[in-house]
């Protein structure tokens, strides 16, 4: 019995955890965006805006909640949940510090790509439910979109395991950092007769098209731009939320937050050494790494436009997948063959520059050339006459 | 045909309805695309939400008060509005305005014509999904309108051009006013530009896409930077010059391939040349009076006039008719905004539908001047 209270207890907690994380995510958005845009963001609200985020709570909780008439209520009502429960079940396993876990899992990375994809099946709900012509293209394009983009990341994350030889979180964390170090987590794993592969290198040297891959479907996954196709408000104003309002939609923002945040957490579990550090305490480390990827993330929102869906698929399903198979190829041949460290960073960055080379021929070479033609360099200014 | 029911449609096309209060139809401007998944099969433009018979009106108001009323209709280019059918009553009347007020209005009227760019910049980038820029243009944009309103009172219904020159002299410090915009404007201009015009995805999303070619434009009665972006060289102000434009040096920026993305970075180009414009103009402008008539009431004689000039968007034309009483007996106007969107339908038949955002945007209508 006491056992399912102190579970209770820790999910509490870490529901507490989150809201105060989406919070300051919130927070954090406006002022970086508000710096990048050059403008005040929230300043008004309470000292440095910190009271924004409480204002819009507040406001979305007291607007009022629409239902179309037309809508199918159940299915209108349980999308959102479907969408938020993954997202937040996902944490159960995710470690913030190597003690600071709810529940450790052996198959901790399965399990977090597990429920990812429940997410899919409530926004495609969220659209075609809302009786809606947006909501159900938005649906559909976030159907197309976070499968397609669901492969490369899982076959990264596959690719992770075979480097750490493990799907626990804390051994994925554990093999990167030198070994004294991860030490007890080496002596609590091999106790429990699992295998642990110490590298004592950060996968984000190791395996940086992994990083990169990893970051690209992640936000591909959480649908941020330049990848918010399925909810482009420009073109099909908010697509599965179109119809939501109030408390219901801030229920699809909660989950939106907590997957960006999810995305950044896992990229610093699985590509920096999670909370490894020095001098620092480690949920504070594991707080810096992932705030740190947060902010890479709202940078690339500031200053990109959003693809089409039609080139968004062609790189996803030619660009982005081929190389996460080349990925796991390259990791499971270096694991095989046992290789120098050295020839996995080595394999990862040839493939990273070509890969960068062909997009770059693909897509800036072109891009400076119209520039040229014109009497320009990209990123600069004309010359004054 | 568009309106029948989906039953009788043979596939499962759905019809959907963009605006008139969709984000990205830059007013209210309704289309009812046919979309067979994400592809448009066909699209049927739908105007005239915004009518409120300008032209109508004018006819039952004084010369100097239609003013107020072309203010409306363009609304982000008012200066350049007043300005065209201020020159239609000063050509009807046989005025000569004084050589002050010529530049008062070539600087003003530039100065719009970067505001009205600036705001086309900001919300094409919105359009391809940009943020940012909009932030940046709305920052150029408001150090415009401050000056505009420093000028004349008001931010944007200005009535500050008259029959004759313009209202009143500029303020005292304009001098100093103008020195301190014209480099914070030429950064921001240059910021927008640094951070839109060559970017990869940007012109992923934009490069032939909504392609027209120059015939066809022609044909469709296109002007502005929308008929430049094809390849054609013609500008009122170079091909009819007007006021004192003929002592300025400007090049008139030209594209090649007519789609989006040229369409865009004409506008670019042209936003500098303004700036190179406004600064000589500030350079070699003079003292002296700026208004030809004292009198209030303005009676033209009787006939008929047809005025063009070079808008923001294209070419506006008036065509003005005065059966000598001091009321307009009539007023046309040919808006460039209605024209240029009068191919959209074509540009964005076998689209995608993010693409008849992209294009409409392109377009730069303002749905003021279209529905009048």
């Amino acid at each position: 019995m006491s056992e399912v209270l102190l579970l209770a207890l820790a999910l509490l907690i870490m529901f507490t955890a989150l809201s105060v994380v989406v919070l300051s995510l919130v927070w954090i958005e406006r002022k970086f965006l508000g710096r990048l845009q050059r403008r005040l963001g929230p300043t008004r609200v309470g000292p440095f805006g910190l009271l924004q985020p409480v204002a819009d709570a507040i406001k979305l909780v007291t607007k009022e909640d629409l239902v179309p008439s037309q809508s199918d209520r159940l299915i209108f009502w349980i999308a959102p949940l479907l969408v938020l429960v993954p997202s937040f079940m996902v944490w159960v396993t995710i470690p913030a510090a190597r003690d600071l876990v709810v529940q450790n899992l052996d198959l901790g990375l399965f399990v977090i790509i597990a429920l990812l994809v429940v997410s899919i099946l409530g926004l495609l709900l969220a659209g075609w439910g809302s009786a809606n012509k947006y909501g159900a293209l938005g649906g559909l394009r976030a159907a197309a979109q976070l499968v397609s983009y669901e492969v490369p990341l899982i076959m990264v994350v596959v690719a992770v395991a075979v480097l750490a030889g493990s799907l626990d979180l804390r051994a994925v964390s554990a093999s990167q950092v030198p070994l004294d170090t991860a030490q007890d987590v080496l002596n609590e794993i091999n106790a429990a007769g699992g295998v642990f592969n110490h590298e004592g290198i950060p996968f984000a040297v190791l395996f940086p098209l992994g990083l990169v891959l990893f970051l690209l479907a992640g936000l591909a996954e959480v649908g941020r731009i330049p990848f918010d196709i399925y909810f482009a408000e420009s073109e099909i104003v908010g697509g599965p939320f179109v119809e939501y309002s109030g408390a219901h939609w801030s229920v699809f923002f909660l989950a939106e937050y907590m997957n960006t945040f999810l995305i950044a957490a896992l990229a610093s579990l699985l590509f920096l050494g999670g909370w490894y550090g020095p001098l620092l305490p480690e949920w504070v480390w594991f707080l810096i790494k992932t705030y740190f990827m947060v902010l890479v993330i709202f940078w690339i929102r500031g200053t990109f436009p959003r693809l089409r869906i039609d080139q968004l698929m062609s790189f996803g399903w030619k660009g982005m997948i081929p190389l996460s198979f080349a990925g796991v190829v390259m990791t499971s041949v270096y694991r095989f063959y046992d290789w120098p460290w050295w020839s996995m960073s080595l394999m990862s960055v040839a493939t990273l520059a070509v890969a960068g080379y062909w997009l770059y021929r693909q897509f800036t070479l072109p891009v400076i050339k119209l520039a040229r033609s014109y009497g320009r360099e990209p990123g600069r200014a004309p010359s004054a006459r | 045909m568009l309106g029948q029911a989906p039953e009788q449609s043979q596939n499962l096309d759905i019809l959907m309805n963009m605006g008139p209060q969709h984000p990205s139809t830059h007013g209210v401007f309704r289309m009812l695309l046919r979309v067979d998944g994400e592809v448009v099969v066909d699209a049927e433009p739908h105007i005239g939400y915004l009518h409120r018979g300008s032209e109508k009106l004018a006819e039952g108001e004084q010369y100097h008060q239609v003013v107020t009323l072309m203010d409306r209709l363009d609304y982000i280019a008012n200066f350049n509005n007043e300005w065209a059918f201020c020159r239609a009553v000063e050509k009807l009347m046989g005025l000569e305005v004084p050589e002050r007020a010529e530049y008062i209005r070539v600087i003003l009227g530039e100065l719009n014509r970067v505001a009205s760019h600036l705001l086309f910049l900001g919300t094409f980038g919105l359009d391809a999904g940009a943020m940012t820029p909009v932030m940046f243009a709305f920052r150029g944009r408001e150090r415009i309108q401050a000056l505009f309103e420093a000028v004349s009172g008001a931010r944007m219904m200005h009535n500050y051009f008259h029959i004759g020159g313009v209202k009143e002299d500029l303020p005292e410090n304009f001098h100093a006013l103008m020195d301190k915009l014209m480099p914070e404007l030429r950064r921001d201009v240059e910021e927008c530009d640094k951070l839109l015009s060559f970017n990869e995805v940007f012109v992923a999303r934009t490069k032939g896409v909504g392609g027209i070619d120059r015939d066809t434009a022609i044909n469709y009665g296109w002007t502005g930077p929308c008929l430049r972006a094809c390849g054609v060289n013609y500008d009122v102000r170079k091909a009819e010059p007007y006021s004192v434009y003929q002592r300025f040096k400007f090049d008139v920026p030209v594209g090649r391939d007519g789609d989006s993305w040229e369409r865009y970075f004409v506008r670019v180009r042209e936003m500098y040349e303004s700036l190179s414009i406004v600064e000589q103009a500030m350079k070699s402008m003079s003292g002296g009076p700026v208004m030809a008539v004292g009198r209030r009431l303005i009676r033209p004689t009787k006939g008929d006039v047809y005025v063009r000039a070079e808008n923001p968007r294209g070419e506006i034309g008036v065509y003005l008719v005065s059966d000598g009483t001091d009321k307009p007996y009539r007023i046309k106007v040919r808006p460039p905004s209605f024209c240029n969107l009068s191919a959209i339908g074509r540009l964005i038949k076998d689209t995608y539908v993010a693409d008849a955002v992209i294009i409409l945007g392109s377009l730069d209508i303002v749905l003021g001047e279209v529905d009048r």
